[in-house]
């Protein structure tokens, strides 16, 4: 696609930045770089093509990695997710493709196609295990985990110990939102568990 | 009569008064309470009528063991039927009433089929509705239907909110009695992450009420020191009011847990279901009381022997002033003891076995309570509540030696282990002659992924009933467990208990021993169903032989509590027909919930908005705002049409295809698959994917292509665009994005993994809008940007570039026939660029159509539609579609499945266009006639209608279809069958109705 | 309700994160071969009662396909490996010859 800068005012992410208080707190984030970088990550020109552009390597398994800007996940054994600042995508994308040359790759901008929901609360772990079919409480920060929130895919990584990204498809944005938000409402507490 | 005690109550808060209402009465209880204590404690002894003979039925247990008290509760949205009043617990406003009687509960005119009781043996339904067959729809079924059925369903919306929980933990404990907390115990201190859930809103199990000291302490202490220390430990999470329901293959595990149930008007979930991922499970779950069949062992006042005695000890309430005892164990006798404490009458014990009871018969004595060794009930006397027994040997055949007045009957015929949970998932079980019960057998445990047992029974559970043998039994298996999970339990002594010698059981399955038939007419095995000793015996006669057989036959065990009280006695009652011992006649299947769980907690969140996701597109607002009709594509929502004002949708999508024809339209087409592919063998596996060749578009060009599966048939379709040298974007159906992303990464993964290619799902990433019409240029050339004249953007090419201000891929391809562009923007900016599009088109009367006027135009187009023309037995040839399919590729998916005879044969039925002659619409599906009959007798068919729309643009009826050797019949005429079963003519036509040469779009 | 661990990620997973694929090690035959050998890729499939090997995906994680050795009758596991091979690991055909002596599958045993 062609280059140039989107006008700000036409830039409308799928939830409109909605927020939601509760025992955790849910909200949209704002427009978000996402980039996906394809290629064999055990491969050294894939390597040190990600290192040179981001100014970190390429996280071990179900890992993510803070770099010079944003983070790297680990997706699949040939795939990362960048998270990087919405307008610094295609950029990144640019120098990324330059950087792995011949390398059998594939380095597409998925900004868009995404939404980017926050959980912030001590409780956080439990919003998402009310959602995933995961043992969220051995999850660590640092590490990402690919799988389902109720009927739809998603990935999230923990952000702290009581805060958490999670990214889904844009066009389930909505329903994302709205189960976050009912698991997450004053009273819905499980207390021990 | 039933009554409150003055004293007594351990669970109960006398301070806190609890008003419930009951069949329109207003009653009184005590905060602590459950349903059934406080029914008792206001002498409502009658709670049901039977399911069959609507016999009047009272409380017989004390937990979830209950058959006969089932209570339609709450009323509206909160409405829910058979719920068992003895788990549930009492709180203020509750509104109940009982079930299955009309008019009332005192009268019931249902109880007629007691009179017939004779003719409403086992198997009845199979021997009377028969015959004659027509009678069963018009007047079995309906008075069937009427008449069958426990409570009533809801009216109305459930008002309650459910959630789901995923949890994993090292060990399950489920069962919070003595022997679960002595497990979790030991299980603990090994450092594994334990959860503790107990069905009740208690700790401790019987062992409180049971009595006897554990390590100097009573069984109280001990259960509040356990539970001390527990709730200590990081490691360790206890759970009240949350049931095991089910155990699954590999450790998983349902958890009920009842949140507000008894505080319904707190915010939060009334059930949340636990979906439990457990190392090892534990089930601590005790064991249930049998009761005695003795003739009249239904009168309400007839109790389980072990539930006076909690009514007693737990809820200060007594079933009766003069309770007579029957048991075959001695653990009646502490019922016996406990009523006497209390100050009730306990007229005699009469225990079946000759030799009787250990030393707590020596307490009885003491206590003044006659003993009566080697006897029996003969019967028990009266209707709506027990009036008095008769007495006879238990060697005999009922011959009457006393009459005792009494108002309560407590009987024991033995325990019977929950099974249950250590069974769902394969567990095997032992009948153990000297204790008189199946017990599990732990050499054939329930095993898991490794091959490992994964559930443990210990406890009563495991068949172990004394205090001593329980606690062993507990530490010595939670040690087993945590072990087998590579933890190590660290070396701890058992509790001592101190306790009663008790004198063995003794097997008493008919009482008195030699029953006649008259006795056995009025002993029920099953409270709820209705099934008699005399039912099962025969069931026997008739030639049963299989307990499953037999159990639908009478419908033993097959009501609501499943038998829980009813399977061992009907079984032994069976094994005795049949003169065979009672392992030779086998169990029947324990299958999960434990007790029924709620459809909502089953559901959990997943209804009304979340009920299952809804795909938007960027301009999704935008619809919402004007009209869309929406129809479902997928789980996407697209707009059919936009109605305005009083329009039908007929009127709209007119309207929406004339507007476009004419000058201008819009189509919201982001919803269209959009997958990159890229590799330097991307071409090679393209033209494997696709029918056509792939590898040899040029890049900045489009080409139309076909996906077929292995099986020749076709699968998907699109316009591939060639982006660069190793690149492709290949477009796909809305439905197919994710399902034909799902199928090229299955080949790449499973079949060519040495090909260098990778493919990325772009769909969500682009907005992408069809701007359609011969006006079409001239709004993209207003917006400005870049050149799409026919020059620079010719028919079935693409560009990127900017268009007022957005950047933009634009490819010019064409679904409806008329000059159009497809421009993908990025999705964040959809909404934006749909709306300047609009504004910008509004010189032009531009018309956003819905897919509905997509549809129509595409037909008049005689282009296909997947899913309308394919159905997933249609190869590209019977839509004369071999243009698409190369003959240079040797080899493509499907490739060979379209060599096989059947589908190279000339005799298929093939794409045609169809014309009424009467200018009509034809009946979507429908088929066309040939002469004769097939073997079956049916009409012979000759081809079928698989798109059929009304043509604003031709203002008449068009059509395409599948015909026999359709291609080769131009211009013949066939029939169609109508739903009224009169007939149309249509001809056979081109497909093609509108601009067959094609000039509109390559303009 | 099955749990898999993927072979690509080391996640163990629950069934409902993955979609079943059928058979593993099935052969493609395309144009030119036999009737027999065509129909025999298409539609015969083993369905034995024990040993048994299966194409799984972890659809809702790494996207990657994968293949389990397990028993139907007991739903014992006794590995997963990643799908790119023709035939189970050396590995897992002796764990499985030691806990089913005598087994065999298809060509394999």
């Amino acid at each position: 696609m062609q280059k140039g800068q989107s006008k700000m005012s036409n830039i409308q992410t799928a939830m409109n930045g909605v927020r939601a208080a509760g025992y955790v707190d849910v909200s949209e984030a704002p427009a978000t770089g996402m980039i996906t970088l394809r290629g064999d990550l055990s491969d050294a020109g894939v390597q040190k093509a990600v290192k040179s552009v981001m100014g970190a390597g390429v996280p071990a398994t179900l890992a993510v990695k803070d770099a010079d800007a944003g983070q790297i996940l680990w997706m699949s054994p040939d795939e990362l997710m960048i998270v990087c600042a919405y307008d610094q995508a295609d950029q990144m994308i640019a120098d990324l493709i330059a950087a792995l040359g011949d390398t059998h790759s594939m380095v597409v901008n998925v900004s868009d196609a995404r939404a980017v929901f926050d959980l912030e609360g001590a409780a956080t772990p439990e919003i998402i295990a009310k959602l995933a079919p995961i043992d969220v409480k051995s999850m660590q920060t640092g590490t990402v985990r690919r799988t389902r929130f109720a009927q739809i895919p998603a990935a999230f990584w923990m952000t702290s110990n009581d805060s958490a990204r999670i990214i889904c498809f844009r066009s389930v944005a909505e329903y994302m939102f709205n189960q976050l938000r009912n698991s997450a409402q004053a009273g819905f507490e499980v207390g021990d568990w | 009569m039933s009554m409150r005690l003055k004293t007594g109550g351990r669970l109960l808060n006398r301070a806190s008064q609890v008003e419930f209402n009951f069949n329109g009465k207003r009653l009184f209880g005590h905060e602590g309470d459950t349903l059934a204590s406080a029914l008792l404690a206001n002498d409502q002894m009658l709670v049901g009528r039977s399911f069959k003979y609507h016999r009047p039925r009272g409380i017989v247990a004390s937990g979830a063991e209950e058959p006969n008290a089932l209570m339609n509760m709450g009323e509206g949205a909160k409405f829910e039927p058979n719920q068992r009043a003895t788990t549930t617990e009492l709180f203020e406003g509750l509104i109940v009433g009982s079930q299955n009687h009309w008019p009332s509960l005192e009268y019931d005119i249902g109880a007629v089929n007691g009179l017939f009781a004779r003719f409403l043996s086992a198997g009845f339904y199979y021997k009377m509705f028969i015959h004659p067959r027509p009678f069963w729809k018009h007047i079995y079924e309906p008075f069937i239907r009427q008449s069958a059925g426990l409570g009533k369903a809801p009216t109305e919306k459930d008002a309650d909110t459910y959630e789901h929980l995923y949890a994993f933990y090292d060990v399950v404990v489920i069962g919070g009695g003595v022997a679960g907390l002595q497990a979790a115990r030991t299980a603990a201190a090994s450092g594994a992450s334990v959860l503790v859930m107990e069905q009740t809103a208690h700790w401790g199990g019987r062992a409180i009420v049971d009595g006897g000291e554990i390590g100097g302490q009573s069984t109280e202490d001990f259960v509040n020191d356990s539970l001390e220390k527990l709730a200590a430990m990081d490691n360790v999470t206890l759970k009240t009011r949350m049931m095991g329901a089910g155990v699954y293959d590999h450790g998983y595990l349902l958890g009920y847990e009842r949140v507000s149930d008894h505080a319904p008007k707190a915010t939060g979930p009334r059930h949340r279901l636990w979906r439990i991922r457990a190392g090892q499970i534990i089930t601590a779950t005790g064991a249930i009381e049998r009761p005695l069949s003795f003739a009249g062992n239904d009168i309400p006042g007839v109790m389980l022997a072990s539930a006076l005695r909690d009514y007693v000890v737990n809820w200060g309430v007594a079933v009766g002033d003069r309770t007579v005892i029957v048991t075959n164990n001695d653990d009646a006798y502490r019922t016996a003891i406990a009523l006497k404490q209390a100050g009730l009458d306990v007229p005699v014990i009469l225990d079946a076995r000759a030799n009787g009871a250990g030393s707590l018969a020596d307490t009885a004595r003491d206590l003044g309570i006659r003993v009566e060794n080697g006897k029996a009930l003969a019967k028990v006397k009266g209707g709506k509540r027990v009036t008095g027994v008769a007495i006879c040997a238990q060697a005999g055949s009922g011959g009457v030696l006393e009459e005792i007045a009494c108002d309560a009957v407590a009987m024991s015929g033995g325990w019977s282990p929950v099974v249950h949970l250590y069974s769902h998932c394969g567990g095997k079980l032992n009948w153990d002659d000297q204790v008189v019960m199946f017990r599990p057998d732990l050499n054939r445990r329930p095993t898991d992924q490794n091959g490992e047992g994964f559930v443990t029974p210990v406890g009563s559970a495991n068949g172990e009933l004394a205090l001593s043998a329980v606690l062993a039994d507990a530490t010595v298996r939670a040690k087993e467990a945590v072990n087998a999970l590579g933890h190590k339990a660290p070396s701890t002594g058992v509790p001592e208990a101190n306790e009663h010698g008790e004198n063995a059981v003794e097997a008493v399955w008919l009482m008195p021993q030699g029953a006649g038939d008259k006795l056995r007419m009025k002993t029920w095995l099953d409270f709820q169903n209705d099934v008699k000793v005399s039912d099962v015996q025969l069931a026997a006669r008739e030639g049963y032989e299989s307990v499953e057989h037999t159990k639908r036959y009478t419908t033993l065990g097959m009501a609501t509590d499943q038998g829980k009280l009813s399977n061992i006695n009907g079984l032994a009652t069976l094994a005795d027909a049949l003169n065979a011992d009672i392992p030779n006649v086998g169990t029947t299947t324990f299958r999960p919930p434990y007790t029924p769980i709620s459809m909502g907690a089953i559901a959990g969140a997943a209804r009304d908005e979340v009920f299952q996701p809804l795909r938007q597109t960027p301009m999704q607002g935008w619809h919402d705002e004007n009209g869309a009709d929406y129809e479902p594509v997928g789980h996407w929502r697209r707009a059919y049409c936009y109605r305005r004002g009083a329009e039908t949708r007929a009127q709209a999508v007119e309207r929406e295809i004339l507007q476009t024809r004419k000058s201008l339209g819009l189509l919201d087409a982001s919803t269209l698959g959009k997958l990159v592919v890229k590799g330097p063998d991307a071409g090679k596996f393209l033209d494997m994917m696709y029918t056509n060749m792939m590898s040899n578009l040029a890049v900045g060009k489009c080409r139309y292509g076909l996906m077929c599966s292995e099986n020749g048939f076709l699968i998907d379709d699109g316009v591939v665009a060639r982006i660069d040298e190793d690149t492709w974007l290949c477009h796909t159906t809305t439905g197919g994005a994710d399902r034909i992303h799902a199928h090229m990464e299955e080949w790449l993964q499973t079949e060519w993994w040495d090909w260098k290619v990778y493919v990325a799902n772009m769909t969500e990433q682009f907005a992408q809008v069809a701007v359609v019409g011969p006006n079409a240029r001239k709004l993209l050339e207003k917006l400005g940007g870049m050149d799409v004249s026919k020059e620079a953007l010719g028919f079935m090419q693409w560009a990127d570039g900017t268009l007022g201000g957005f950047k933009a891929r634009v490819y010019r391809i064409s679904f409806s026939g008329e000059l159009s562009y497809e421009i993908a923007v990025p999705a964040n900016e959809g909404r934006a660029f749909w709306d300047t599009l609009l504004k910008a088109g509004a010189e032009f009367d531009i018309m956003p159509y819905g897919t509905e006027a997509l549809h129509v135009m595409r037909a008049e187009k005689g282009f296909i539609m997947i899913g309308d023309e394919t159905d997933g037995t249609v190869i590209p040839q019977d839509l004369n579609m071999q243009w698409a399919i190369s003959k240079k590729k040797e080899d493509f998916l499907g490739k060979r499945a379209q060599e096989r005879s059947h589908m190279v044969s000339s005799d298929r039925w093939k794409l045609v266009g169809l014309e009424t002659l009467d200018g009509s619409v034809l009946p979507d599906g429908s088929y066309a006639v040939a002469p004769g009959t097939n073997a079956n007798g049916q009409r012979n068919t000759q081809g079928r209608v698989t798109s059929t729309y009304y043509s604003p643009t031709l203002g008449r009826g068009i059509a395409m279809g599948l015909v026999h050797n359709g291609p080769d019949r131009m211009g013949e005429v066939i029939e169609f069958n109508k739903v009224d079963g009169s007939l149309v003519k249509a001809k056979i036509v081109d497909q093609v109705f509108y601009d067959a040469e094609g000039a509109k779009q390559n303009v | 309700m099955l749990l898999l661990e993927c072979p690509y990620c080391g996640a163990k997973c629950e069934e409902t994160e993955l979609s079943p694929g059928g058979e593993a090690h099935i052969k493609r035959y395309g144009p030119g071969s036999s009737d027999e050998d065509f129909e025999a890729y298409l539609f015969m499939r083993e369905n034995p009662k024990g040993v048994h090997f299966e194409r799984w995906r972890h659809v809702y994680g790494c996207g990657k396909w994968f293949h389990a050795a397990r028993c139907t009758q007991s739903l014992e596991v006794f590995g997963t490996y990643a799908a790119q091979t023709f035939e189970p690991p050396q590995e897992i055909k002796d764990k499985i010859s030691g806990k089913r002596p005598g087994w065999s599958w298809r060509d394999f045993s």
